[in-house]
């Protein structure tokens, strides 16, 4: 189960994540989890929130770079070495992690988000763990 | 006072300059008339033939030359000379990327190299210095341009080309260079080096020629100070032939300007009407000698007035100002002509439409630094940081082959440049030239 990441591209300046943010606030929109990833002139943020879709064309109407990404999000339990699990089933099929983050919930579970390189790989190898996928659906109750 | 290196050229009286000047115009019409089919086209659509240049006094009849029609005759359309007499091509970058070429022939090497041997005396540089050519050897004029002239000279030349600054300063303390021609941002770059690394009192160097940028009278006396040397203005251009074409003698009063070669005029950049002396204008240049590629009326895009006052050195010939300007958009970085059509041209064909780009030229320890900024369409960005660098590395990659120096990319968000009605506005230049 993929469920869509926006992708917003943001310069290395004061105030741009604060714009970015307000325009999703300004659609009332809840951001379920978020990362930054950042070079010496410019960021890649990236969110999970209740309506991709809406968020987007928001963010694009505002003058920003952005655009959905498909990720898994996976339910983890809070047991030592469940992280570790998901990563080497992963890296057992030999796919890359291009990048990944925390996801927060209101359950009992953790939650983590991957972009692998190869996503239905990747996809099929999780299955054989019984974990469960965050899906869409769930993202817009939190 | 330094030697006059040429006193029969460099100090006859303007009389006898101009009646040579006139003969040799008459000269170089008839030959481009009758060896350059462009030129003859020129003139027989103005109803002009050989005959109608019989002096000085008719050179305004004559039509201009600009860099556009050596792109148009790309690349040896203009050349009088037939292959077997060229012995040499350089070329420098052109408006549309396309390069301009030159080409010379065995005696106007030798030329070329009496300009520069006239400038080095003008200098003060003889057969007992030794001289590091710093700048780049190759297509560029300014290294073997510079190197013909100080082995001409007699002086010991030590080719370094650009690139190695601390082997360039050991050899200068090791071998005890006096005299240095580069570029005036890399000498202050050489200057700055040398004085932190506790060097100052080990070399030798007393003289500097500098030119192929733009630079200030502040900037000379900083490098005369900084270095305890004395600095000299070189100019030339490779249409016209390379560095020599005028330097500035020990009074700095202007640049004598090798007038028995190279006819000088000043026009008016809007009506095109020649200027009277000491007006500004835009520099314009007939070779009167040349042989390879023979340039009528030339516009060298370059603004400054014209001095023919004789000098306190004793020579008589034309000087020109330091430079105000250029007429155009060409920017001279590390000495290197680059045109903000070229970047645009390879940003173009990089991604198929145009980005919105910014060019942010500075000047930080003393070397000219270039940036440009592309924003980031839709289409170029990605959610993967590395996907992001990886068209960065691109970009720098194909502007570095369009245009020949390094810049740096950074990509900035979108609609954040400004936009402007009708013409853009592409270049920020935040060196400081005065």
């Amino acid at each position: 189960m993929l469920i869509k990441q926006v992708s917003v591209f943001l310069e290395n300046s004061a105030g741009r994540l604060q714009s970015a943010l307000e325009v999703i606030k300004e659609e009332n929109i809840n951001i379920v989890s978020l990362s930054l990833a950042d070079s010496s002139d410019y960021g890649v943020l990236r969110m999970i929130v209740a309506d991709a879709e809406r968020a987007k064309e928001a963010l694009k109407k505002a003058g920003f770079s952005a655009h959905l990404t498909d990720v898994m999000a996976i339910k983890l339990p809070h047991t030592v070495g469940s992280l570790q699990g998901v990563v080497k089933t992963i890296s057992d099929a030999g796919i890359s992690i291009e990048y990944m983050y925390a996801l927060s919930t209101k359950d009992e579970n953790a939650c983590i988000v991957i972009k692998p390189a190869d996503k239905e790989a990747a996809m099929e190898a999780i299955k054989l763990l019984n974990l469960d996928f965050v899906t869409t659906d769930e993202v817009k109750a939190f | 006072m330094n030697k006059i290196w040429n006193e029969s050229k460099e100090c006859m009286s303007r009389d006898e300059m101009s009646v040579l000047q006139g003969a040799r115009l008459v000269k170089v019409v008839n030959y481009v008339y009758h060896n350059v089919e462009y030129y003859r086209k020129k003139m027989q659509a103005k109803g002009l033939e050989p005959g109608d240049i019989r002096g000085l006094e008719d050179l305004s009849k004559l039509p201009y030359t600009t860099k556009d029609d050596l792109r148009d005759t790309y690349p040896f359309g203009l050349f009088a000379a037939p292959q077997s007499e060229i012995v040499r091509i350089h070329a420098s970058s052109g408006t549309t990327g396309k390069a301009t070429v030159v080409g010379y022939t065995r005696r106007d090497i030798d030329t070329w190299s009496e300009c520069v041997s006239r400038a080095l005396s003008m200098c003060g540089v003889g057969k007992n210095d030794i001289v590091q050519v710093a700048y780049g050897y190759g297509l560029f004029t300014g290294g073997l341009g510079a190197h013909y002239g100080v082995e001409n000279t007699g002086a010991t030349v030590v080719p370094m080309s650009t690139g190695n600054t601390k082997k360039l300063i050991t050899m200068m303390k090791d071998f005890g260079v006096t005299g240095i021609m580069c570029t005036p941002s890399y000498l202050l770059h050489i200057a700055e080096t040398i004085i932190e690394g506790g060097d100052l009192d080990k070399i030798k160097l007393r003289t500097a020629v500098c030119g192929a940028e733009p630079w200030t009278e502040k900037m000379r006396l900083q490098i005369e100070e900084k270095l305890h040397v004395n600095c000299h203005d070189i100019y030339g251009l490779s249409e016209i032939m390379g560095p020599g074409v005028a330097c500035d003698c020990e009074f700095h009063k202007g640049l004598h300007v090798q007038e028995d070669h190279f006819l000088p005029e000043i026009i008016s950049p809007k009506t095109f009407e020649p200027v009277g002396d000491g007006e500004e204008g835009e520099l314009v240049f007939t070779t009167l000698t040349k042989e390879g590629i023979p340039l009528i009326r030339y516009r060298t895009k370059d603004l400054t007035s014209i001095d023919r006052t004789p000098c306190e050195c004793g020579r008589t010939t034309a000087r020109i100002s330091r430079f105000k300007g250029r007429s155009d958009d060409m920017l001279i970085l590390r000495g290197v002509n680059v045109f903000p059509s070229q970047i645009e041209a390879a940003l173009l064909e990089m991604s198929g439409t145009l980005p919105h780009y910014m060019i942010i030229v500075d000047r930080v320890s003393n070397l000219d630094t270039v940036e440009v900024q592309v924003e980031v369409e839709e289409r170029f960005f990605s959610d993967e940081i590395k996907e992001l660098e990886k068209l960065t590395k691109k970009i720098e990659g194909v502007l570095k082959q369009a245009i020949g120096i390094a810049v740096k990319v950074k990509l900035i968000e979108p609609k954040t440049l400004d936009r402007h009605e009708g013409k853009s506005v592409h270049v920020i230049d935040k060196r400081v030239f005065d």
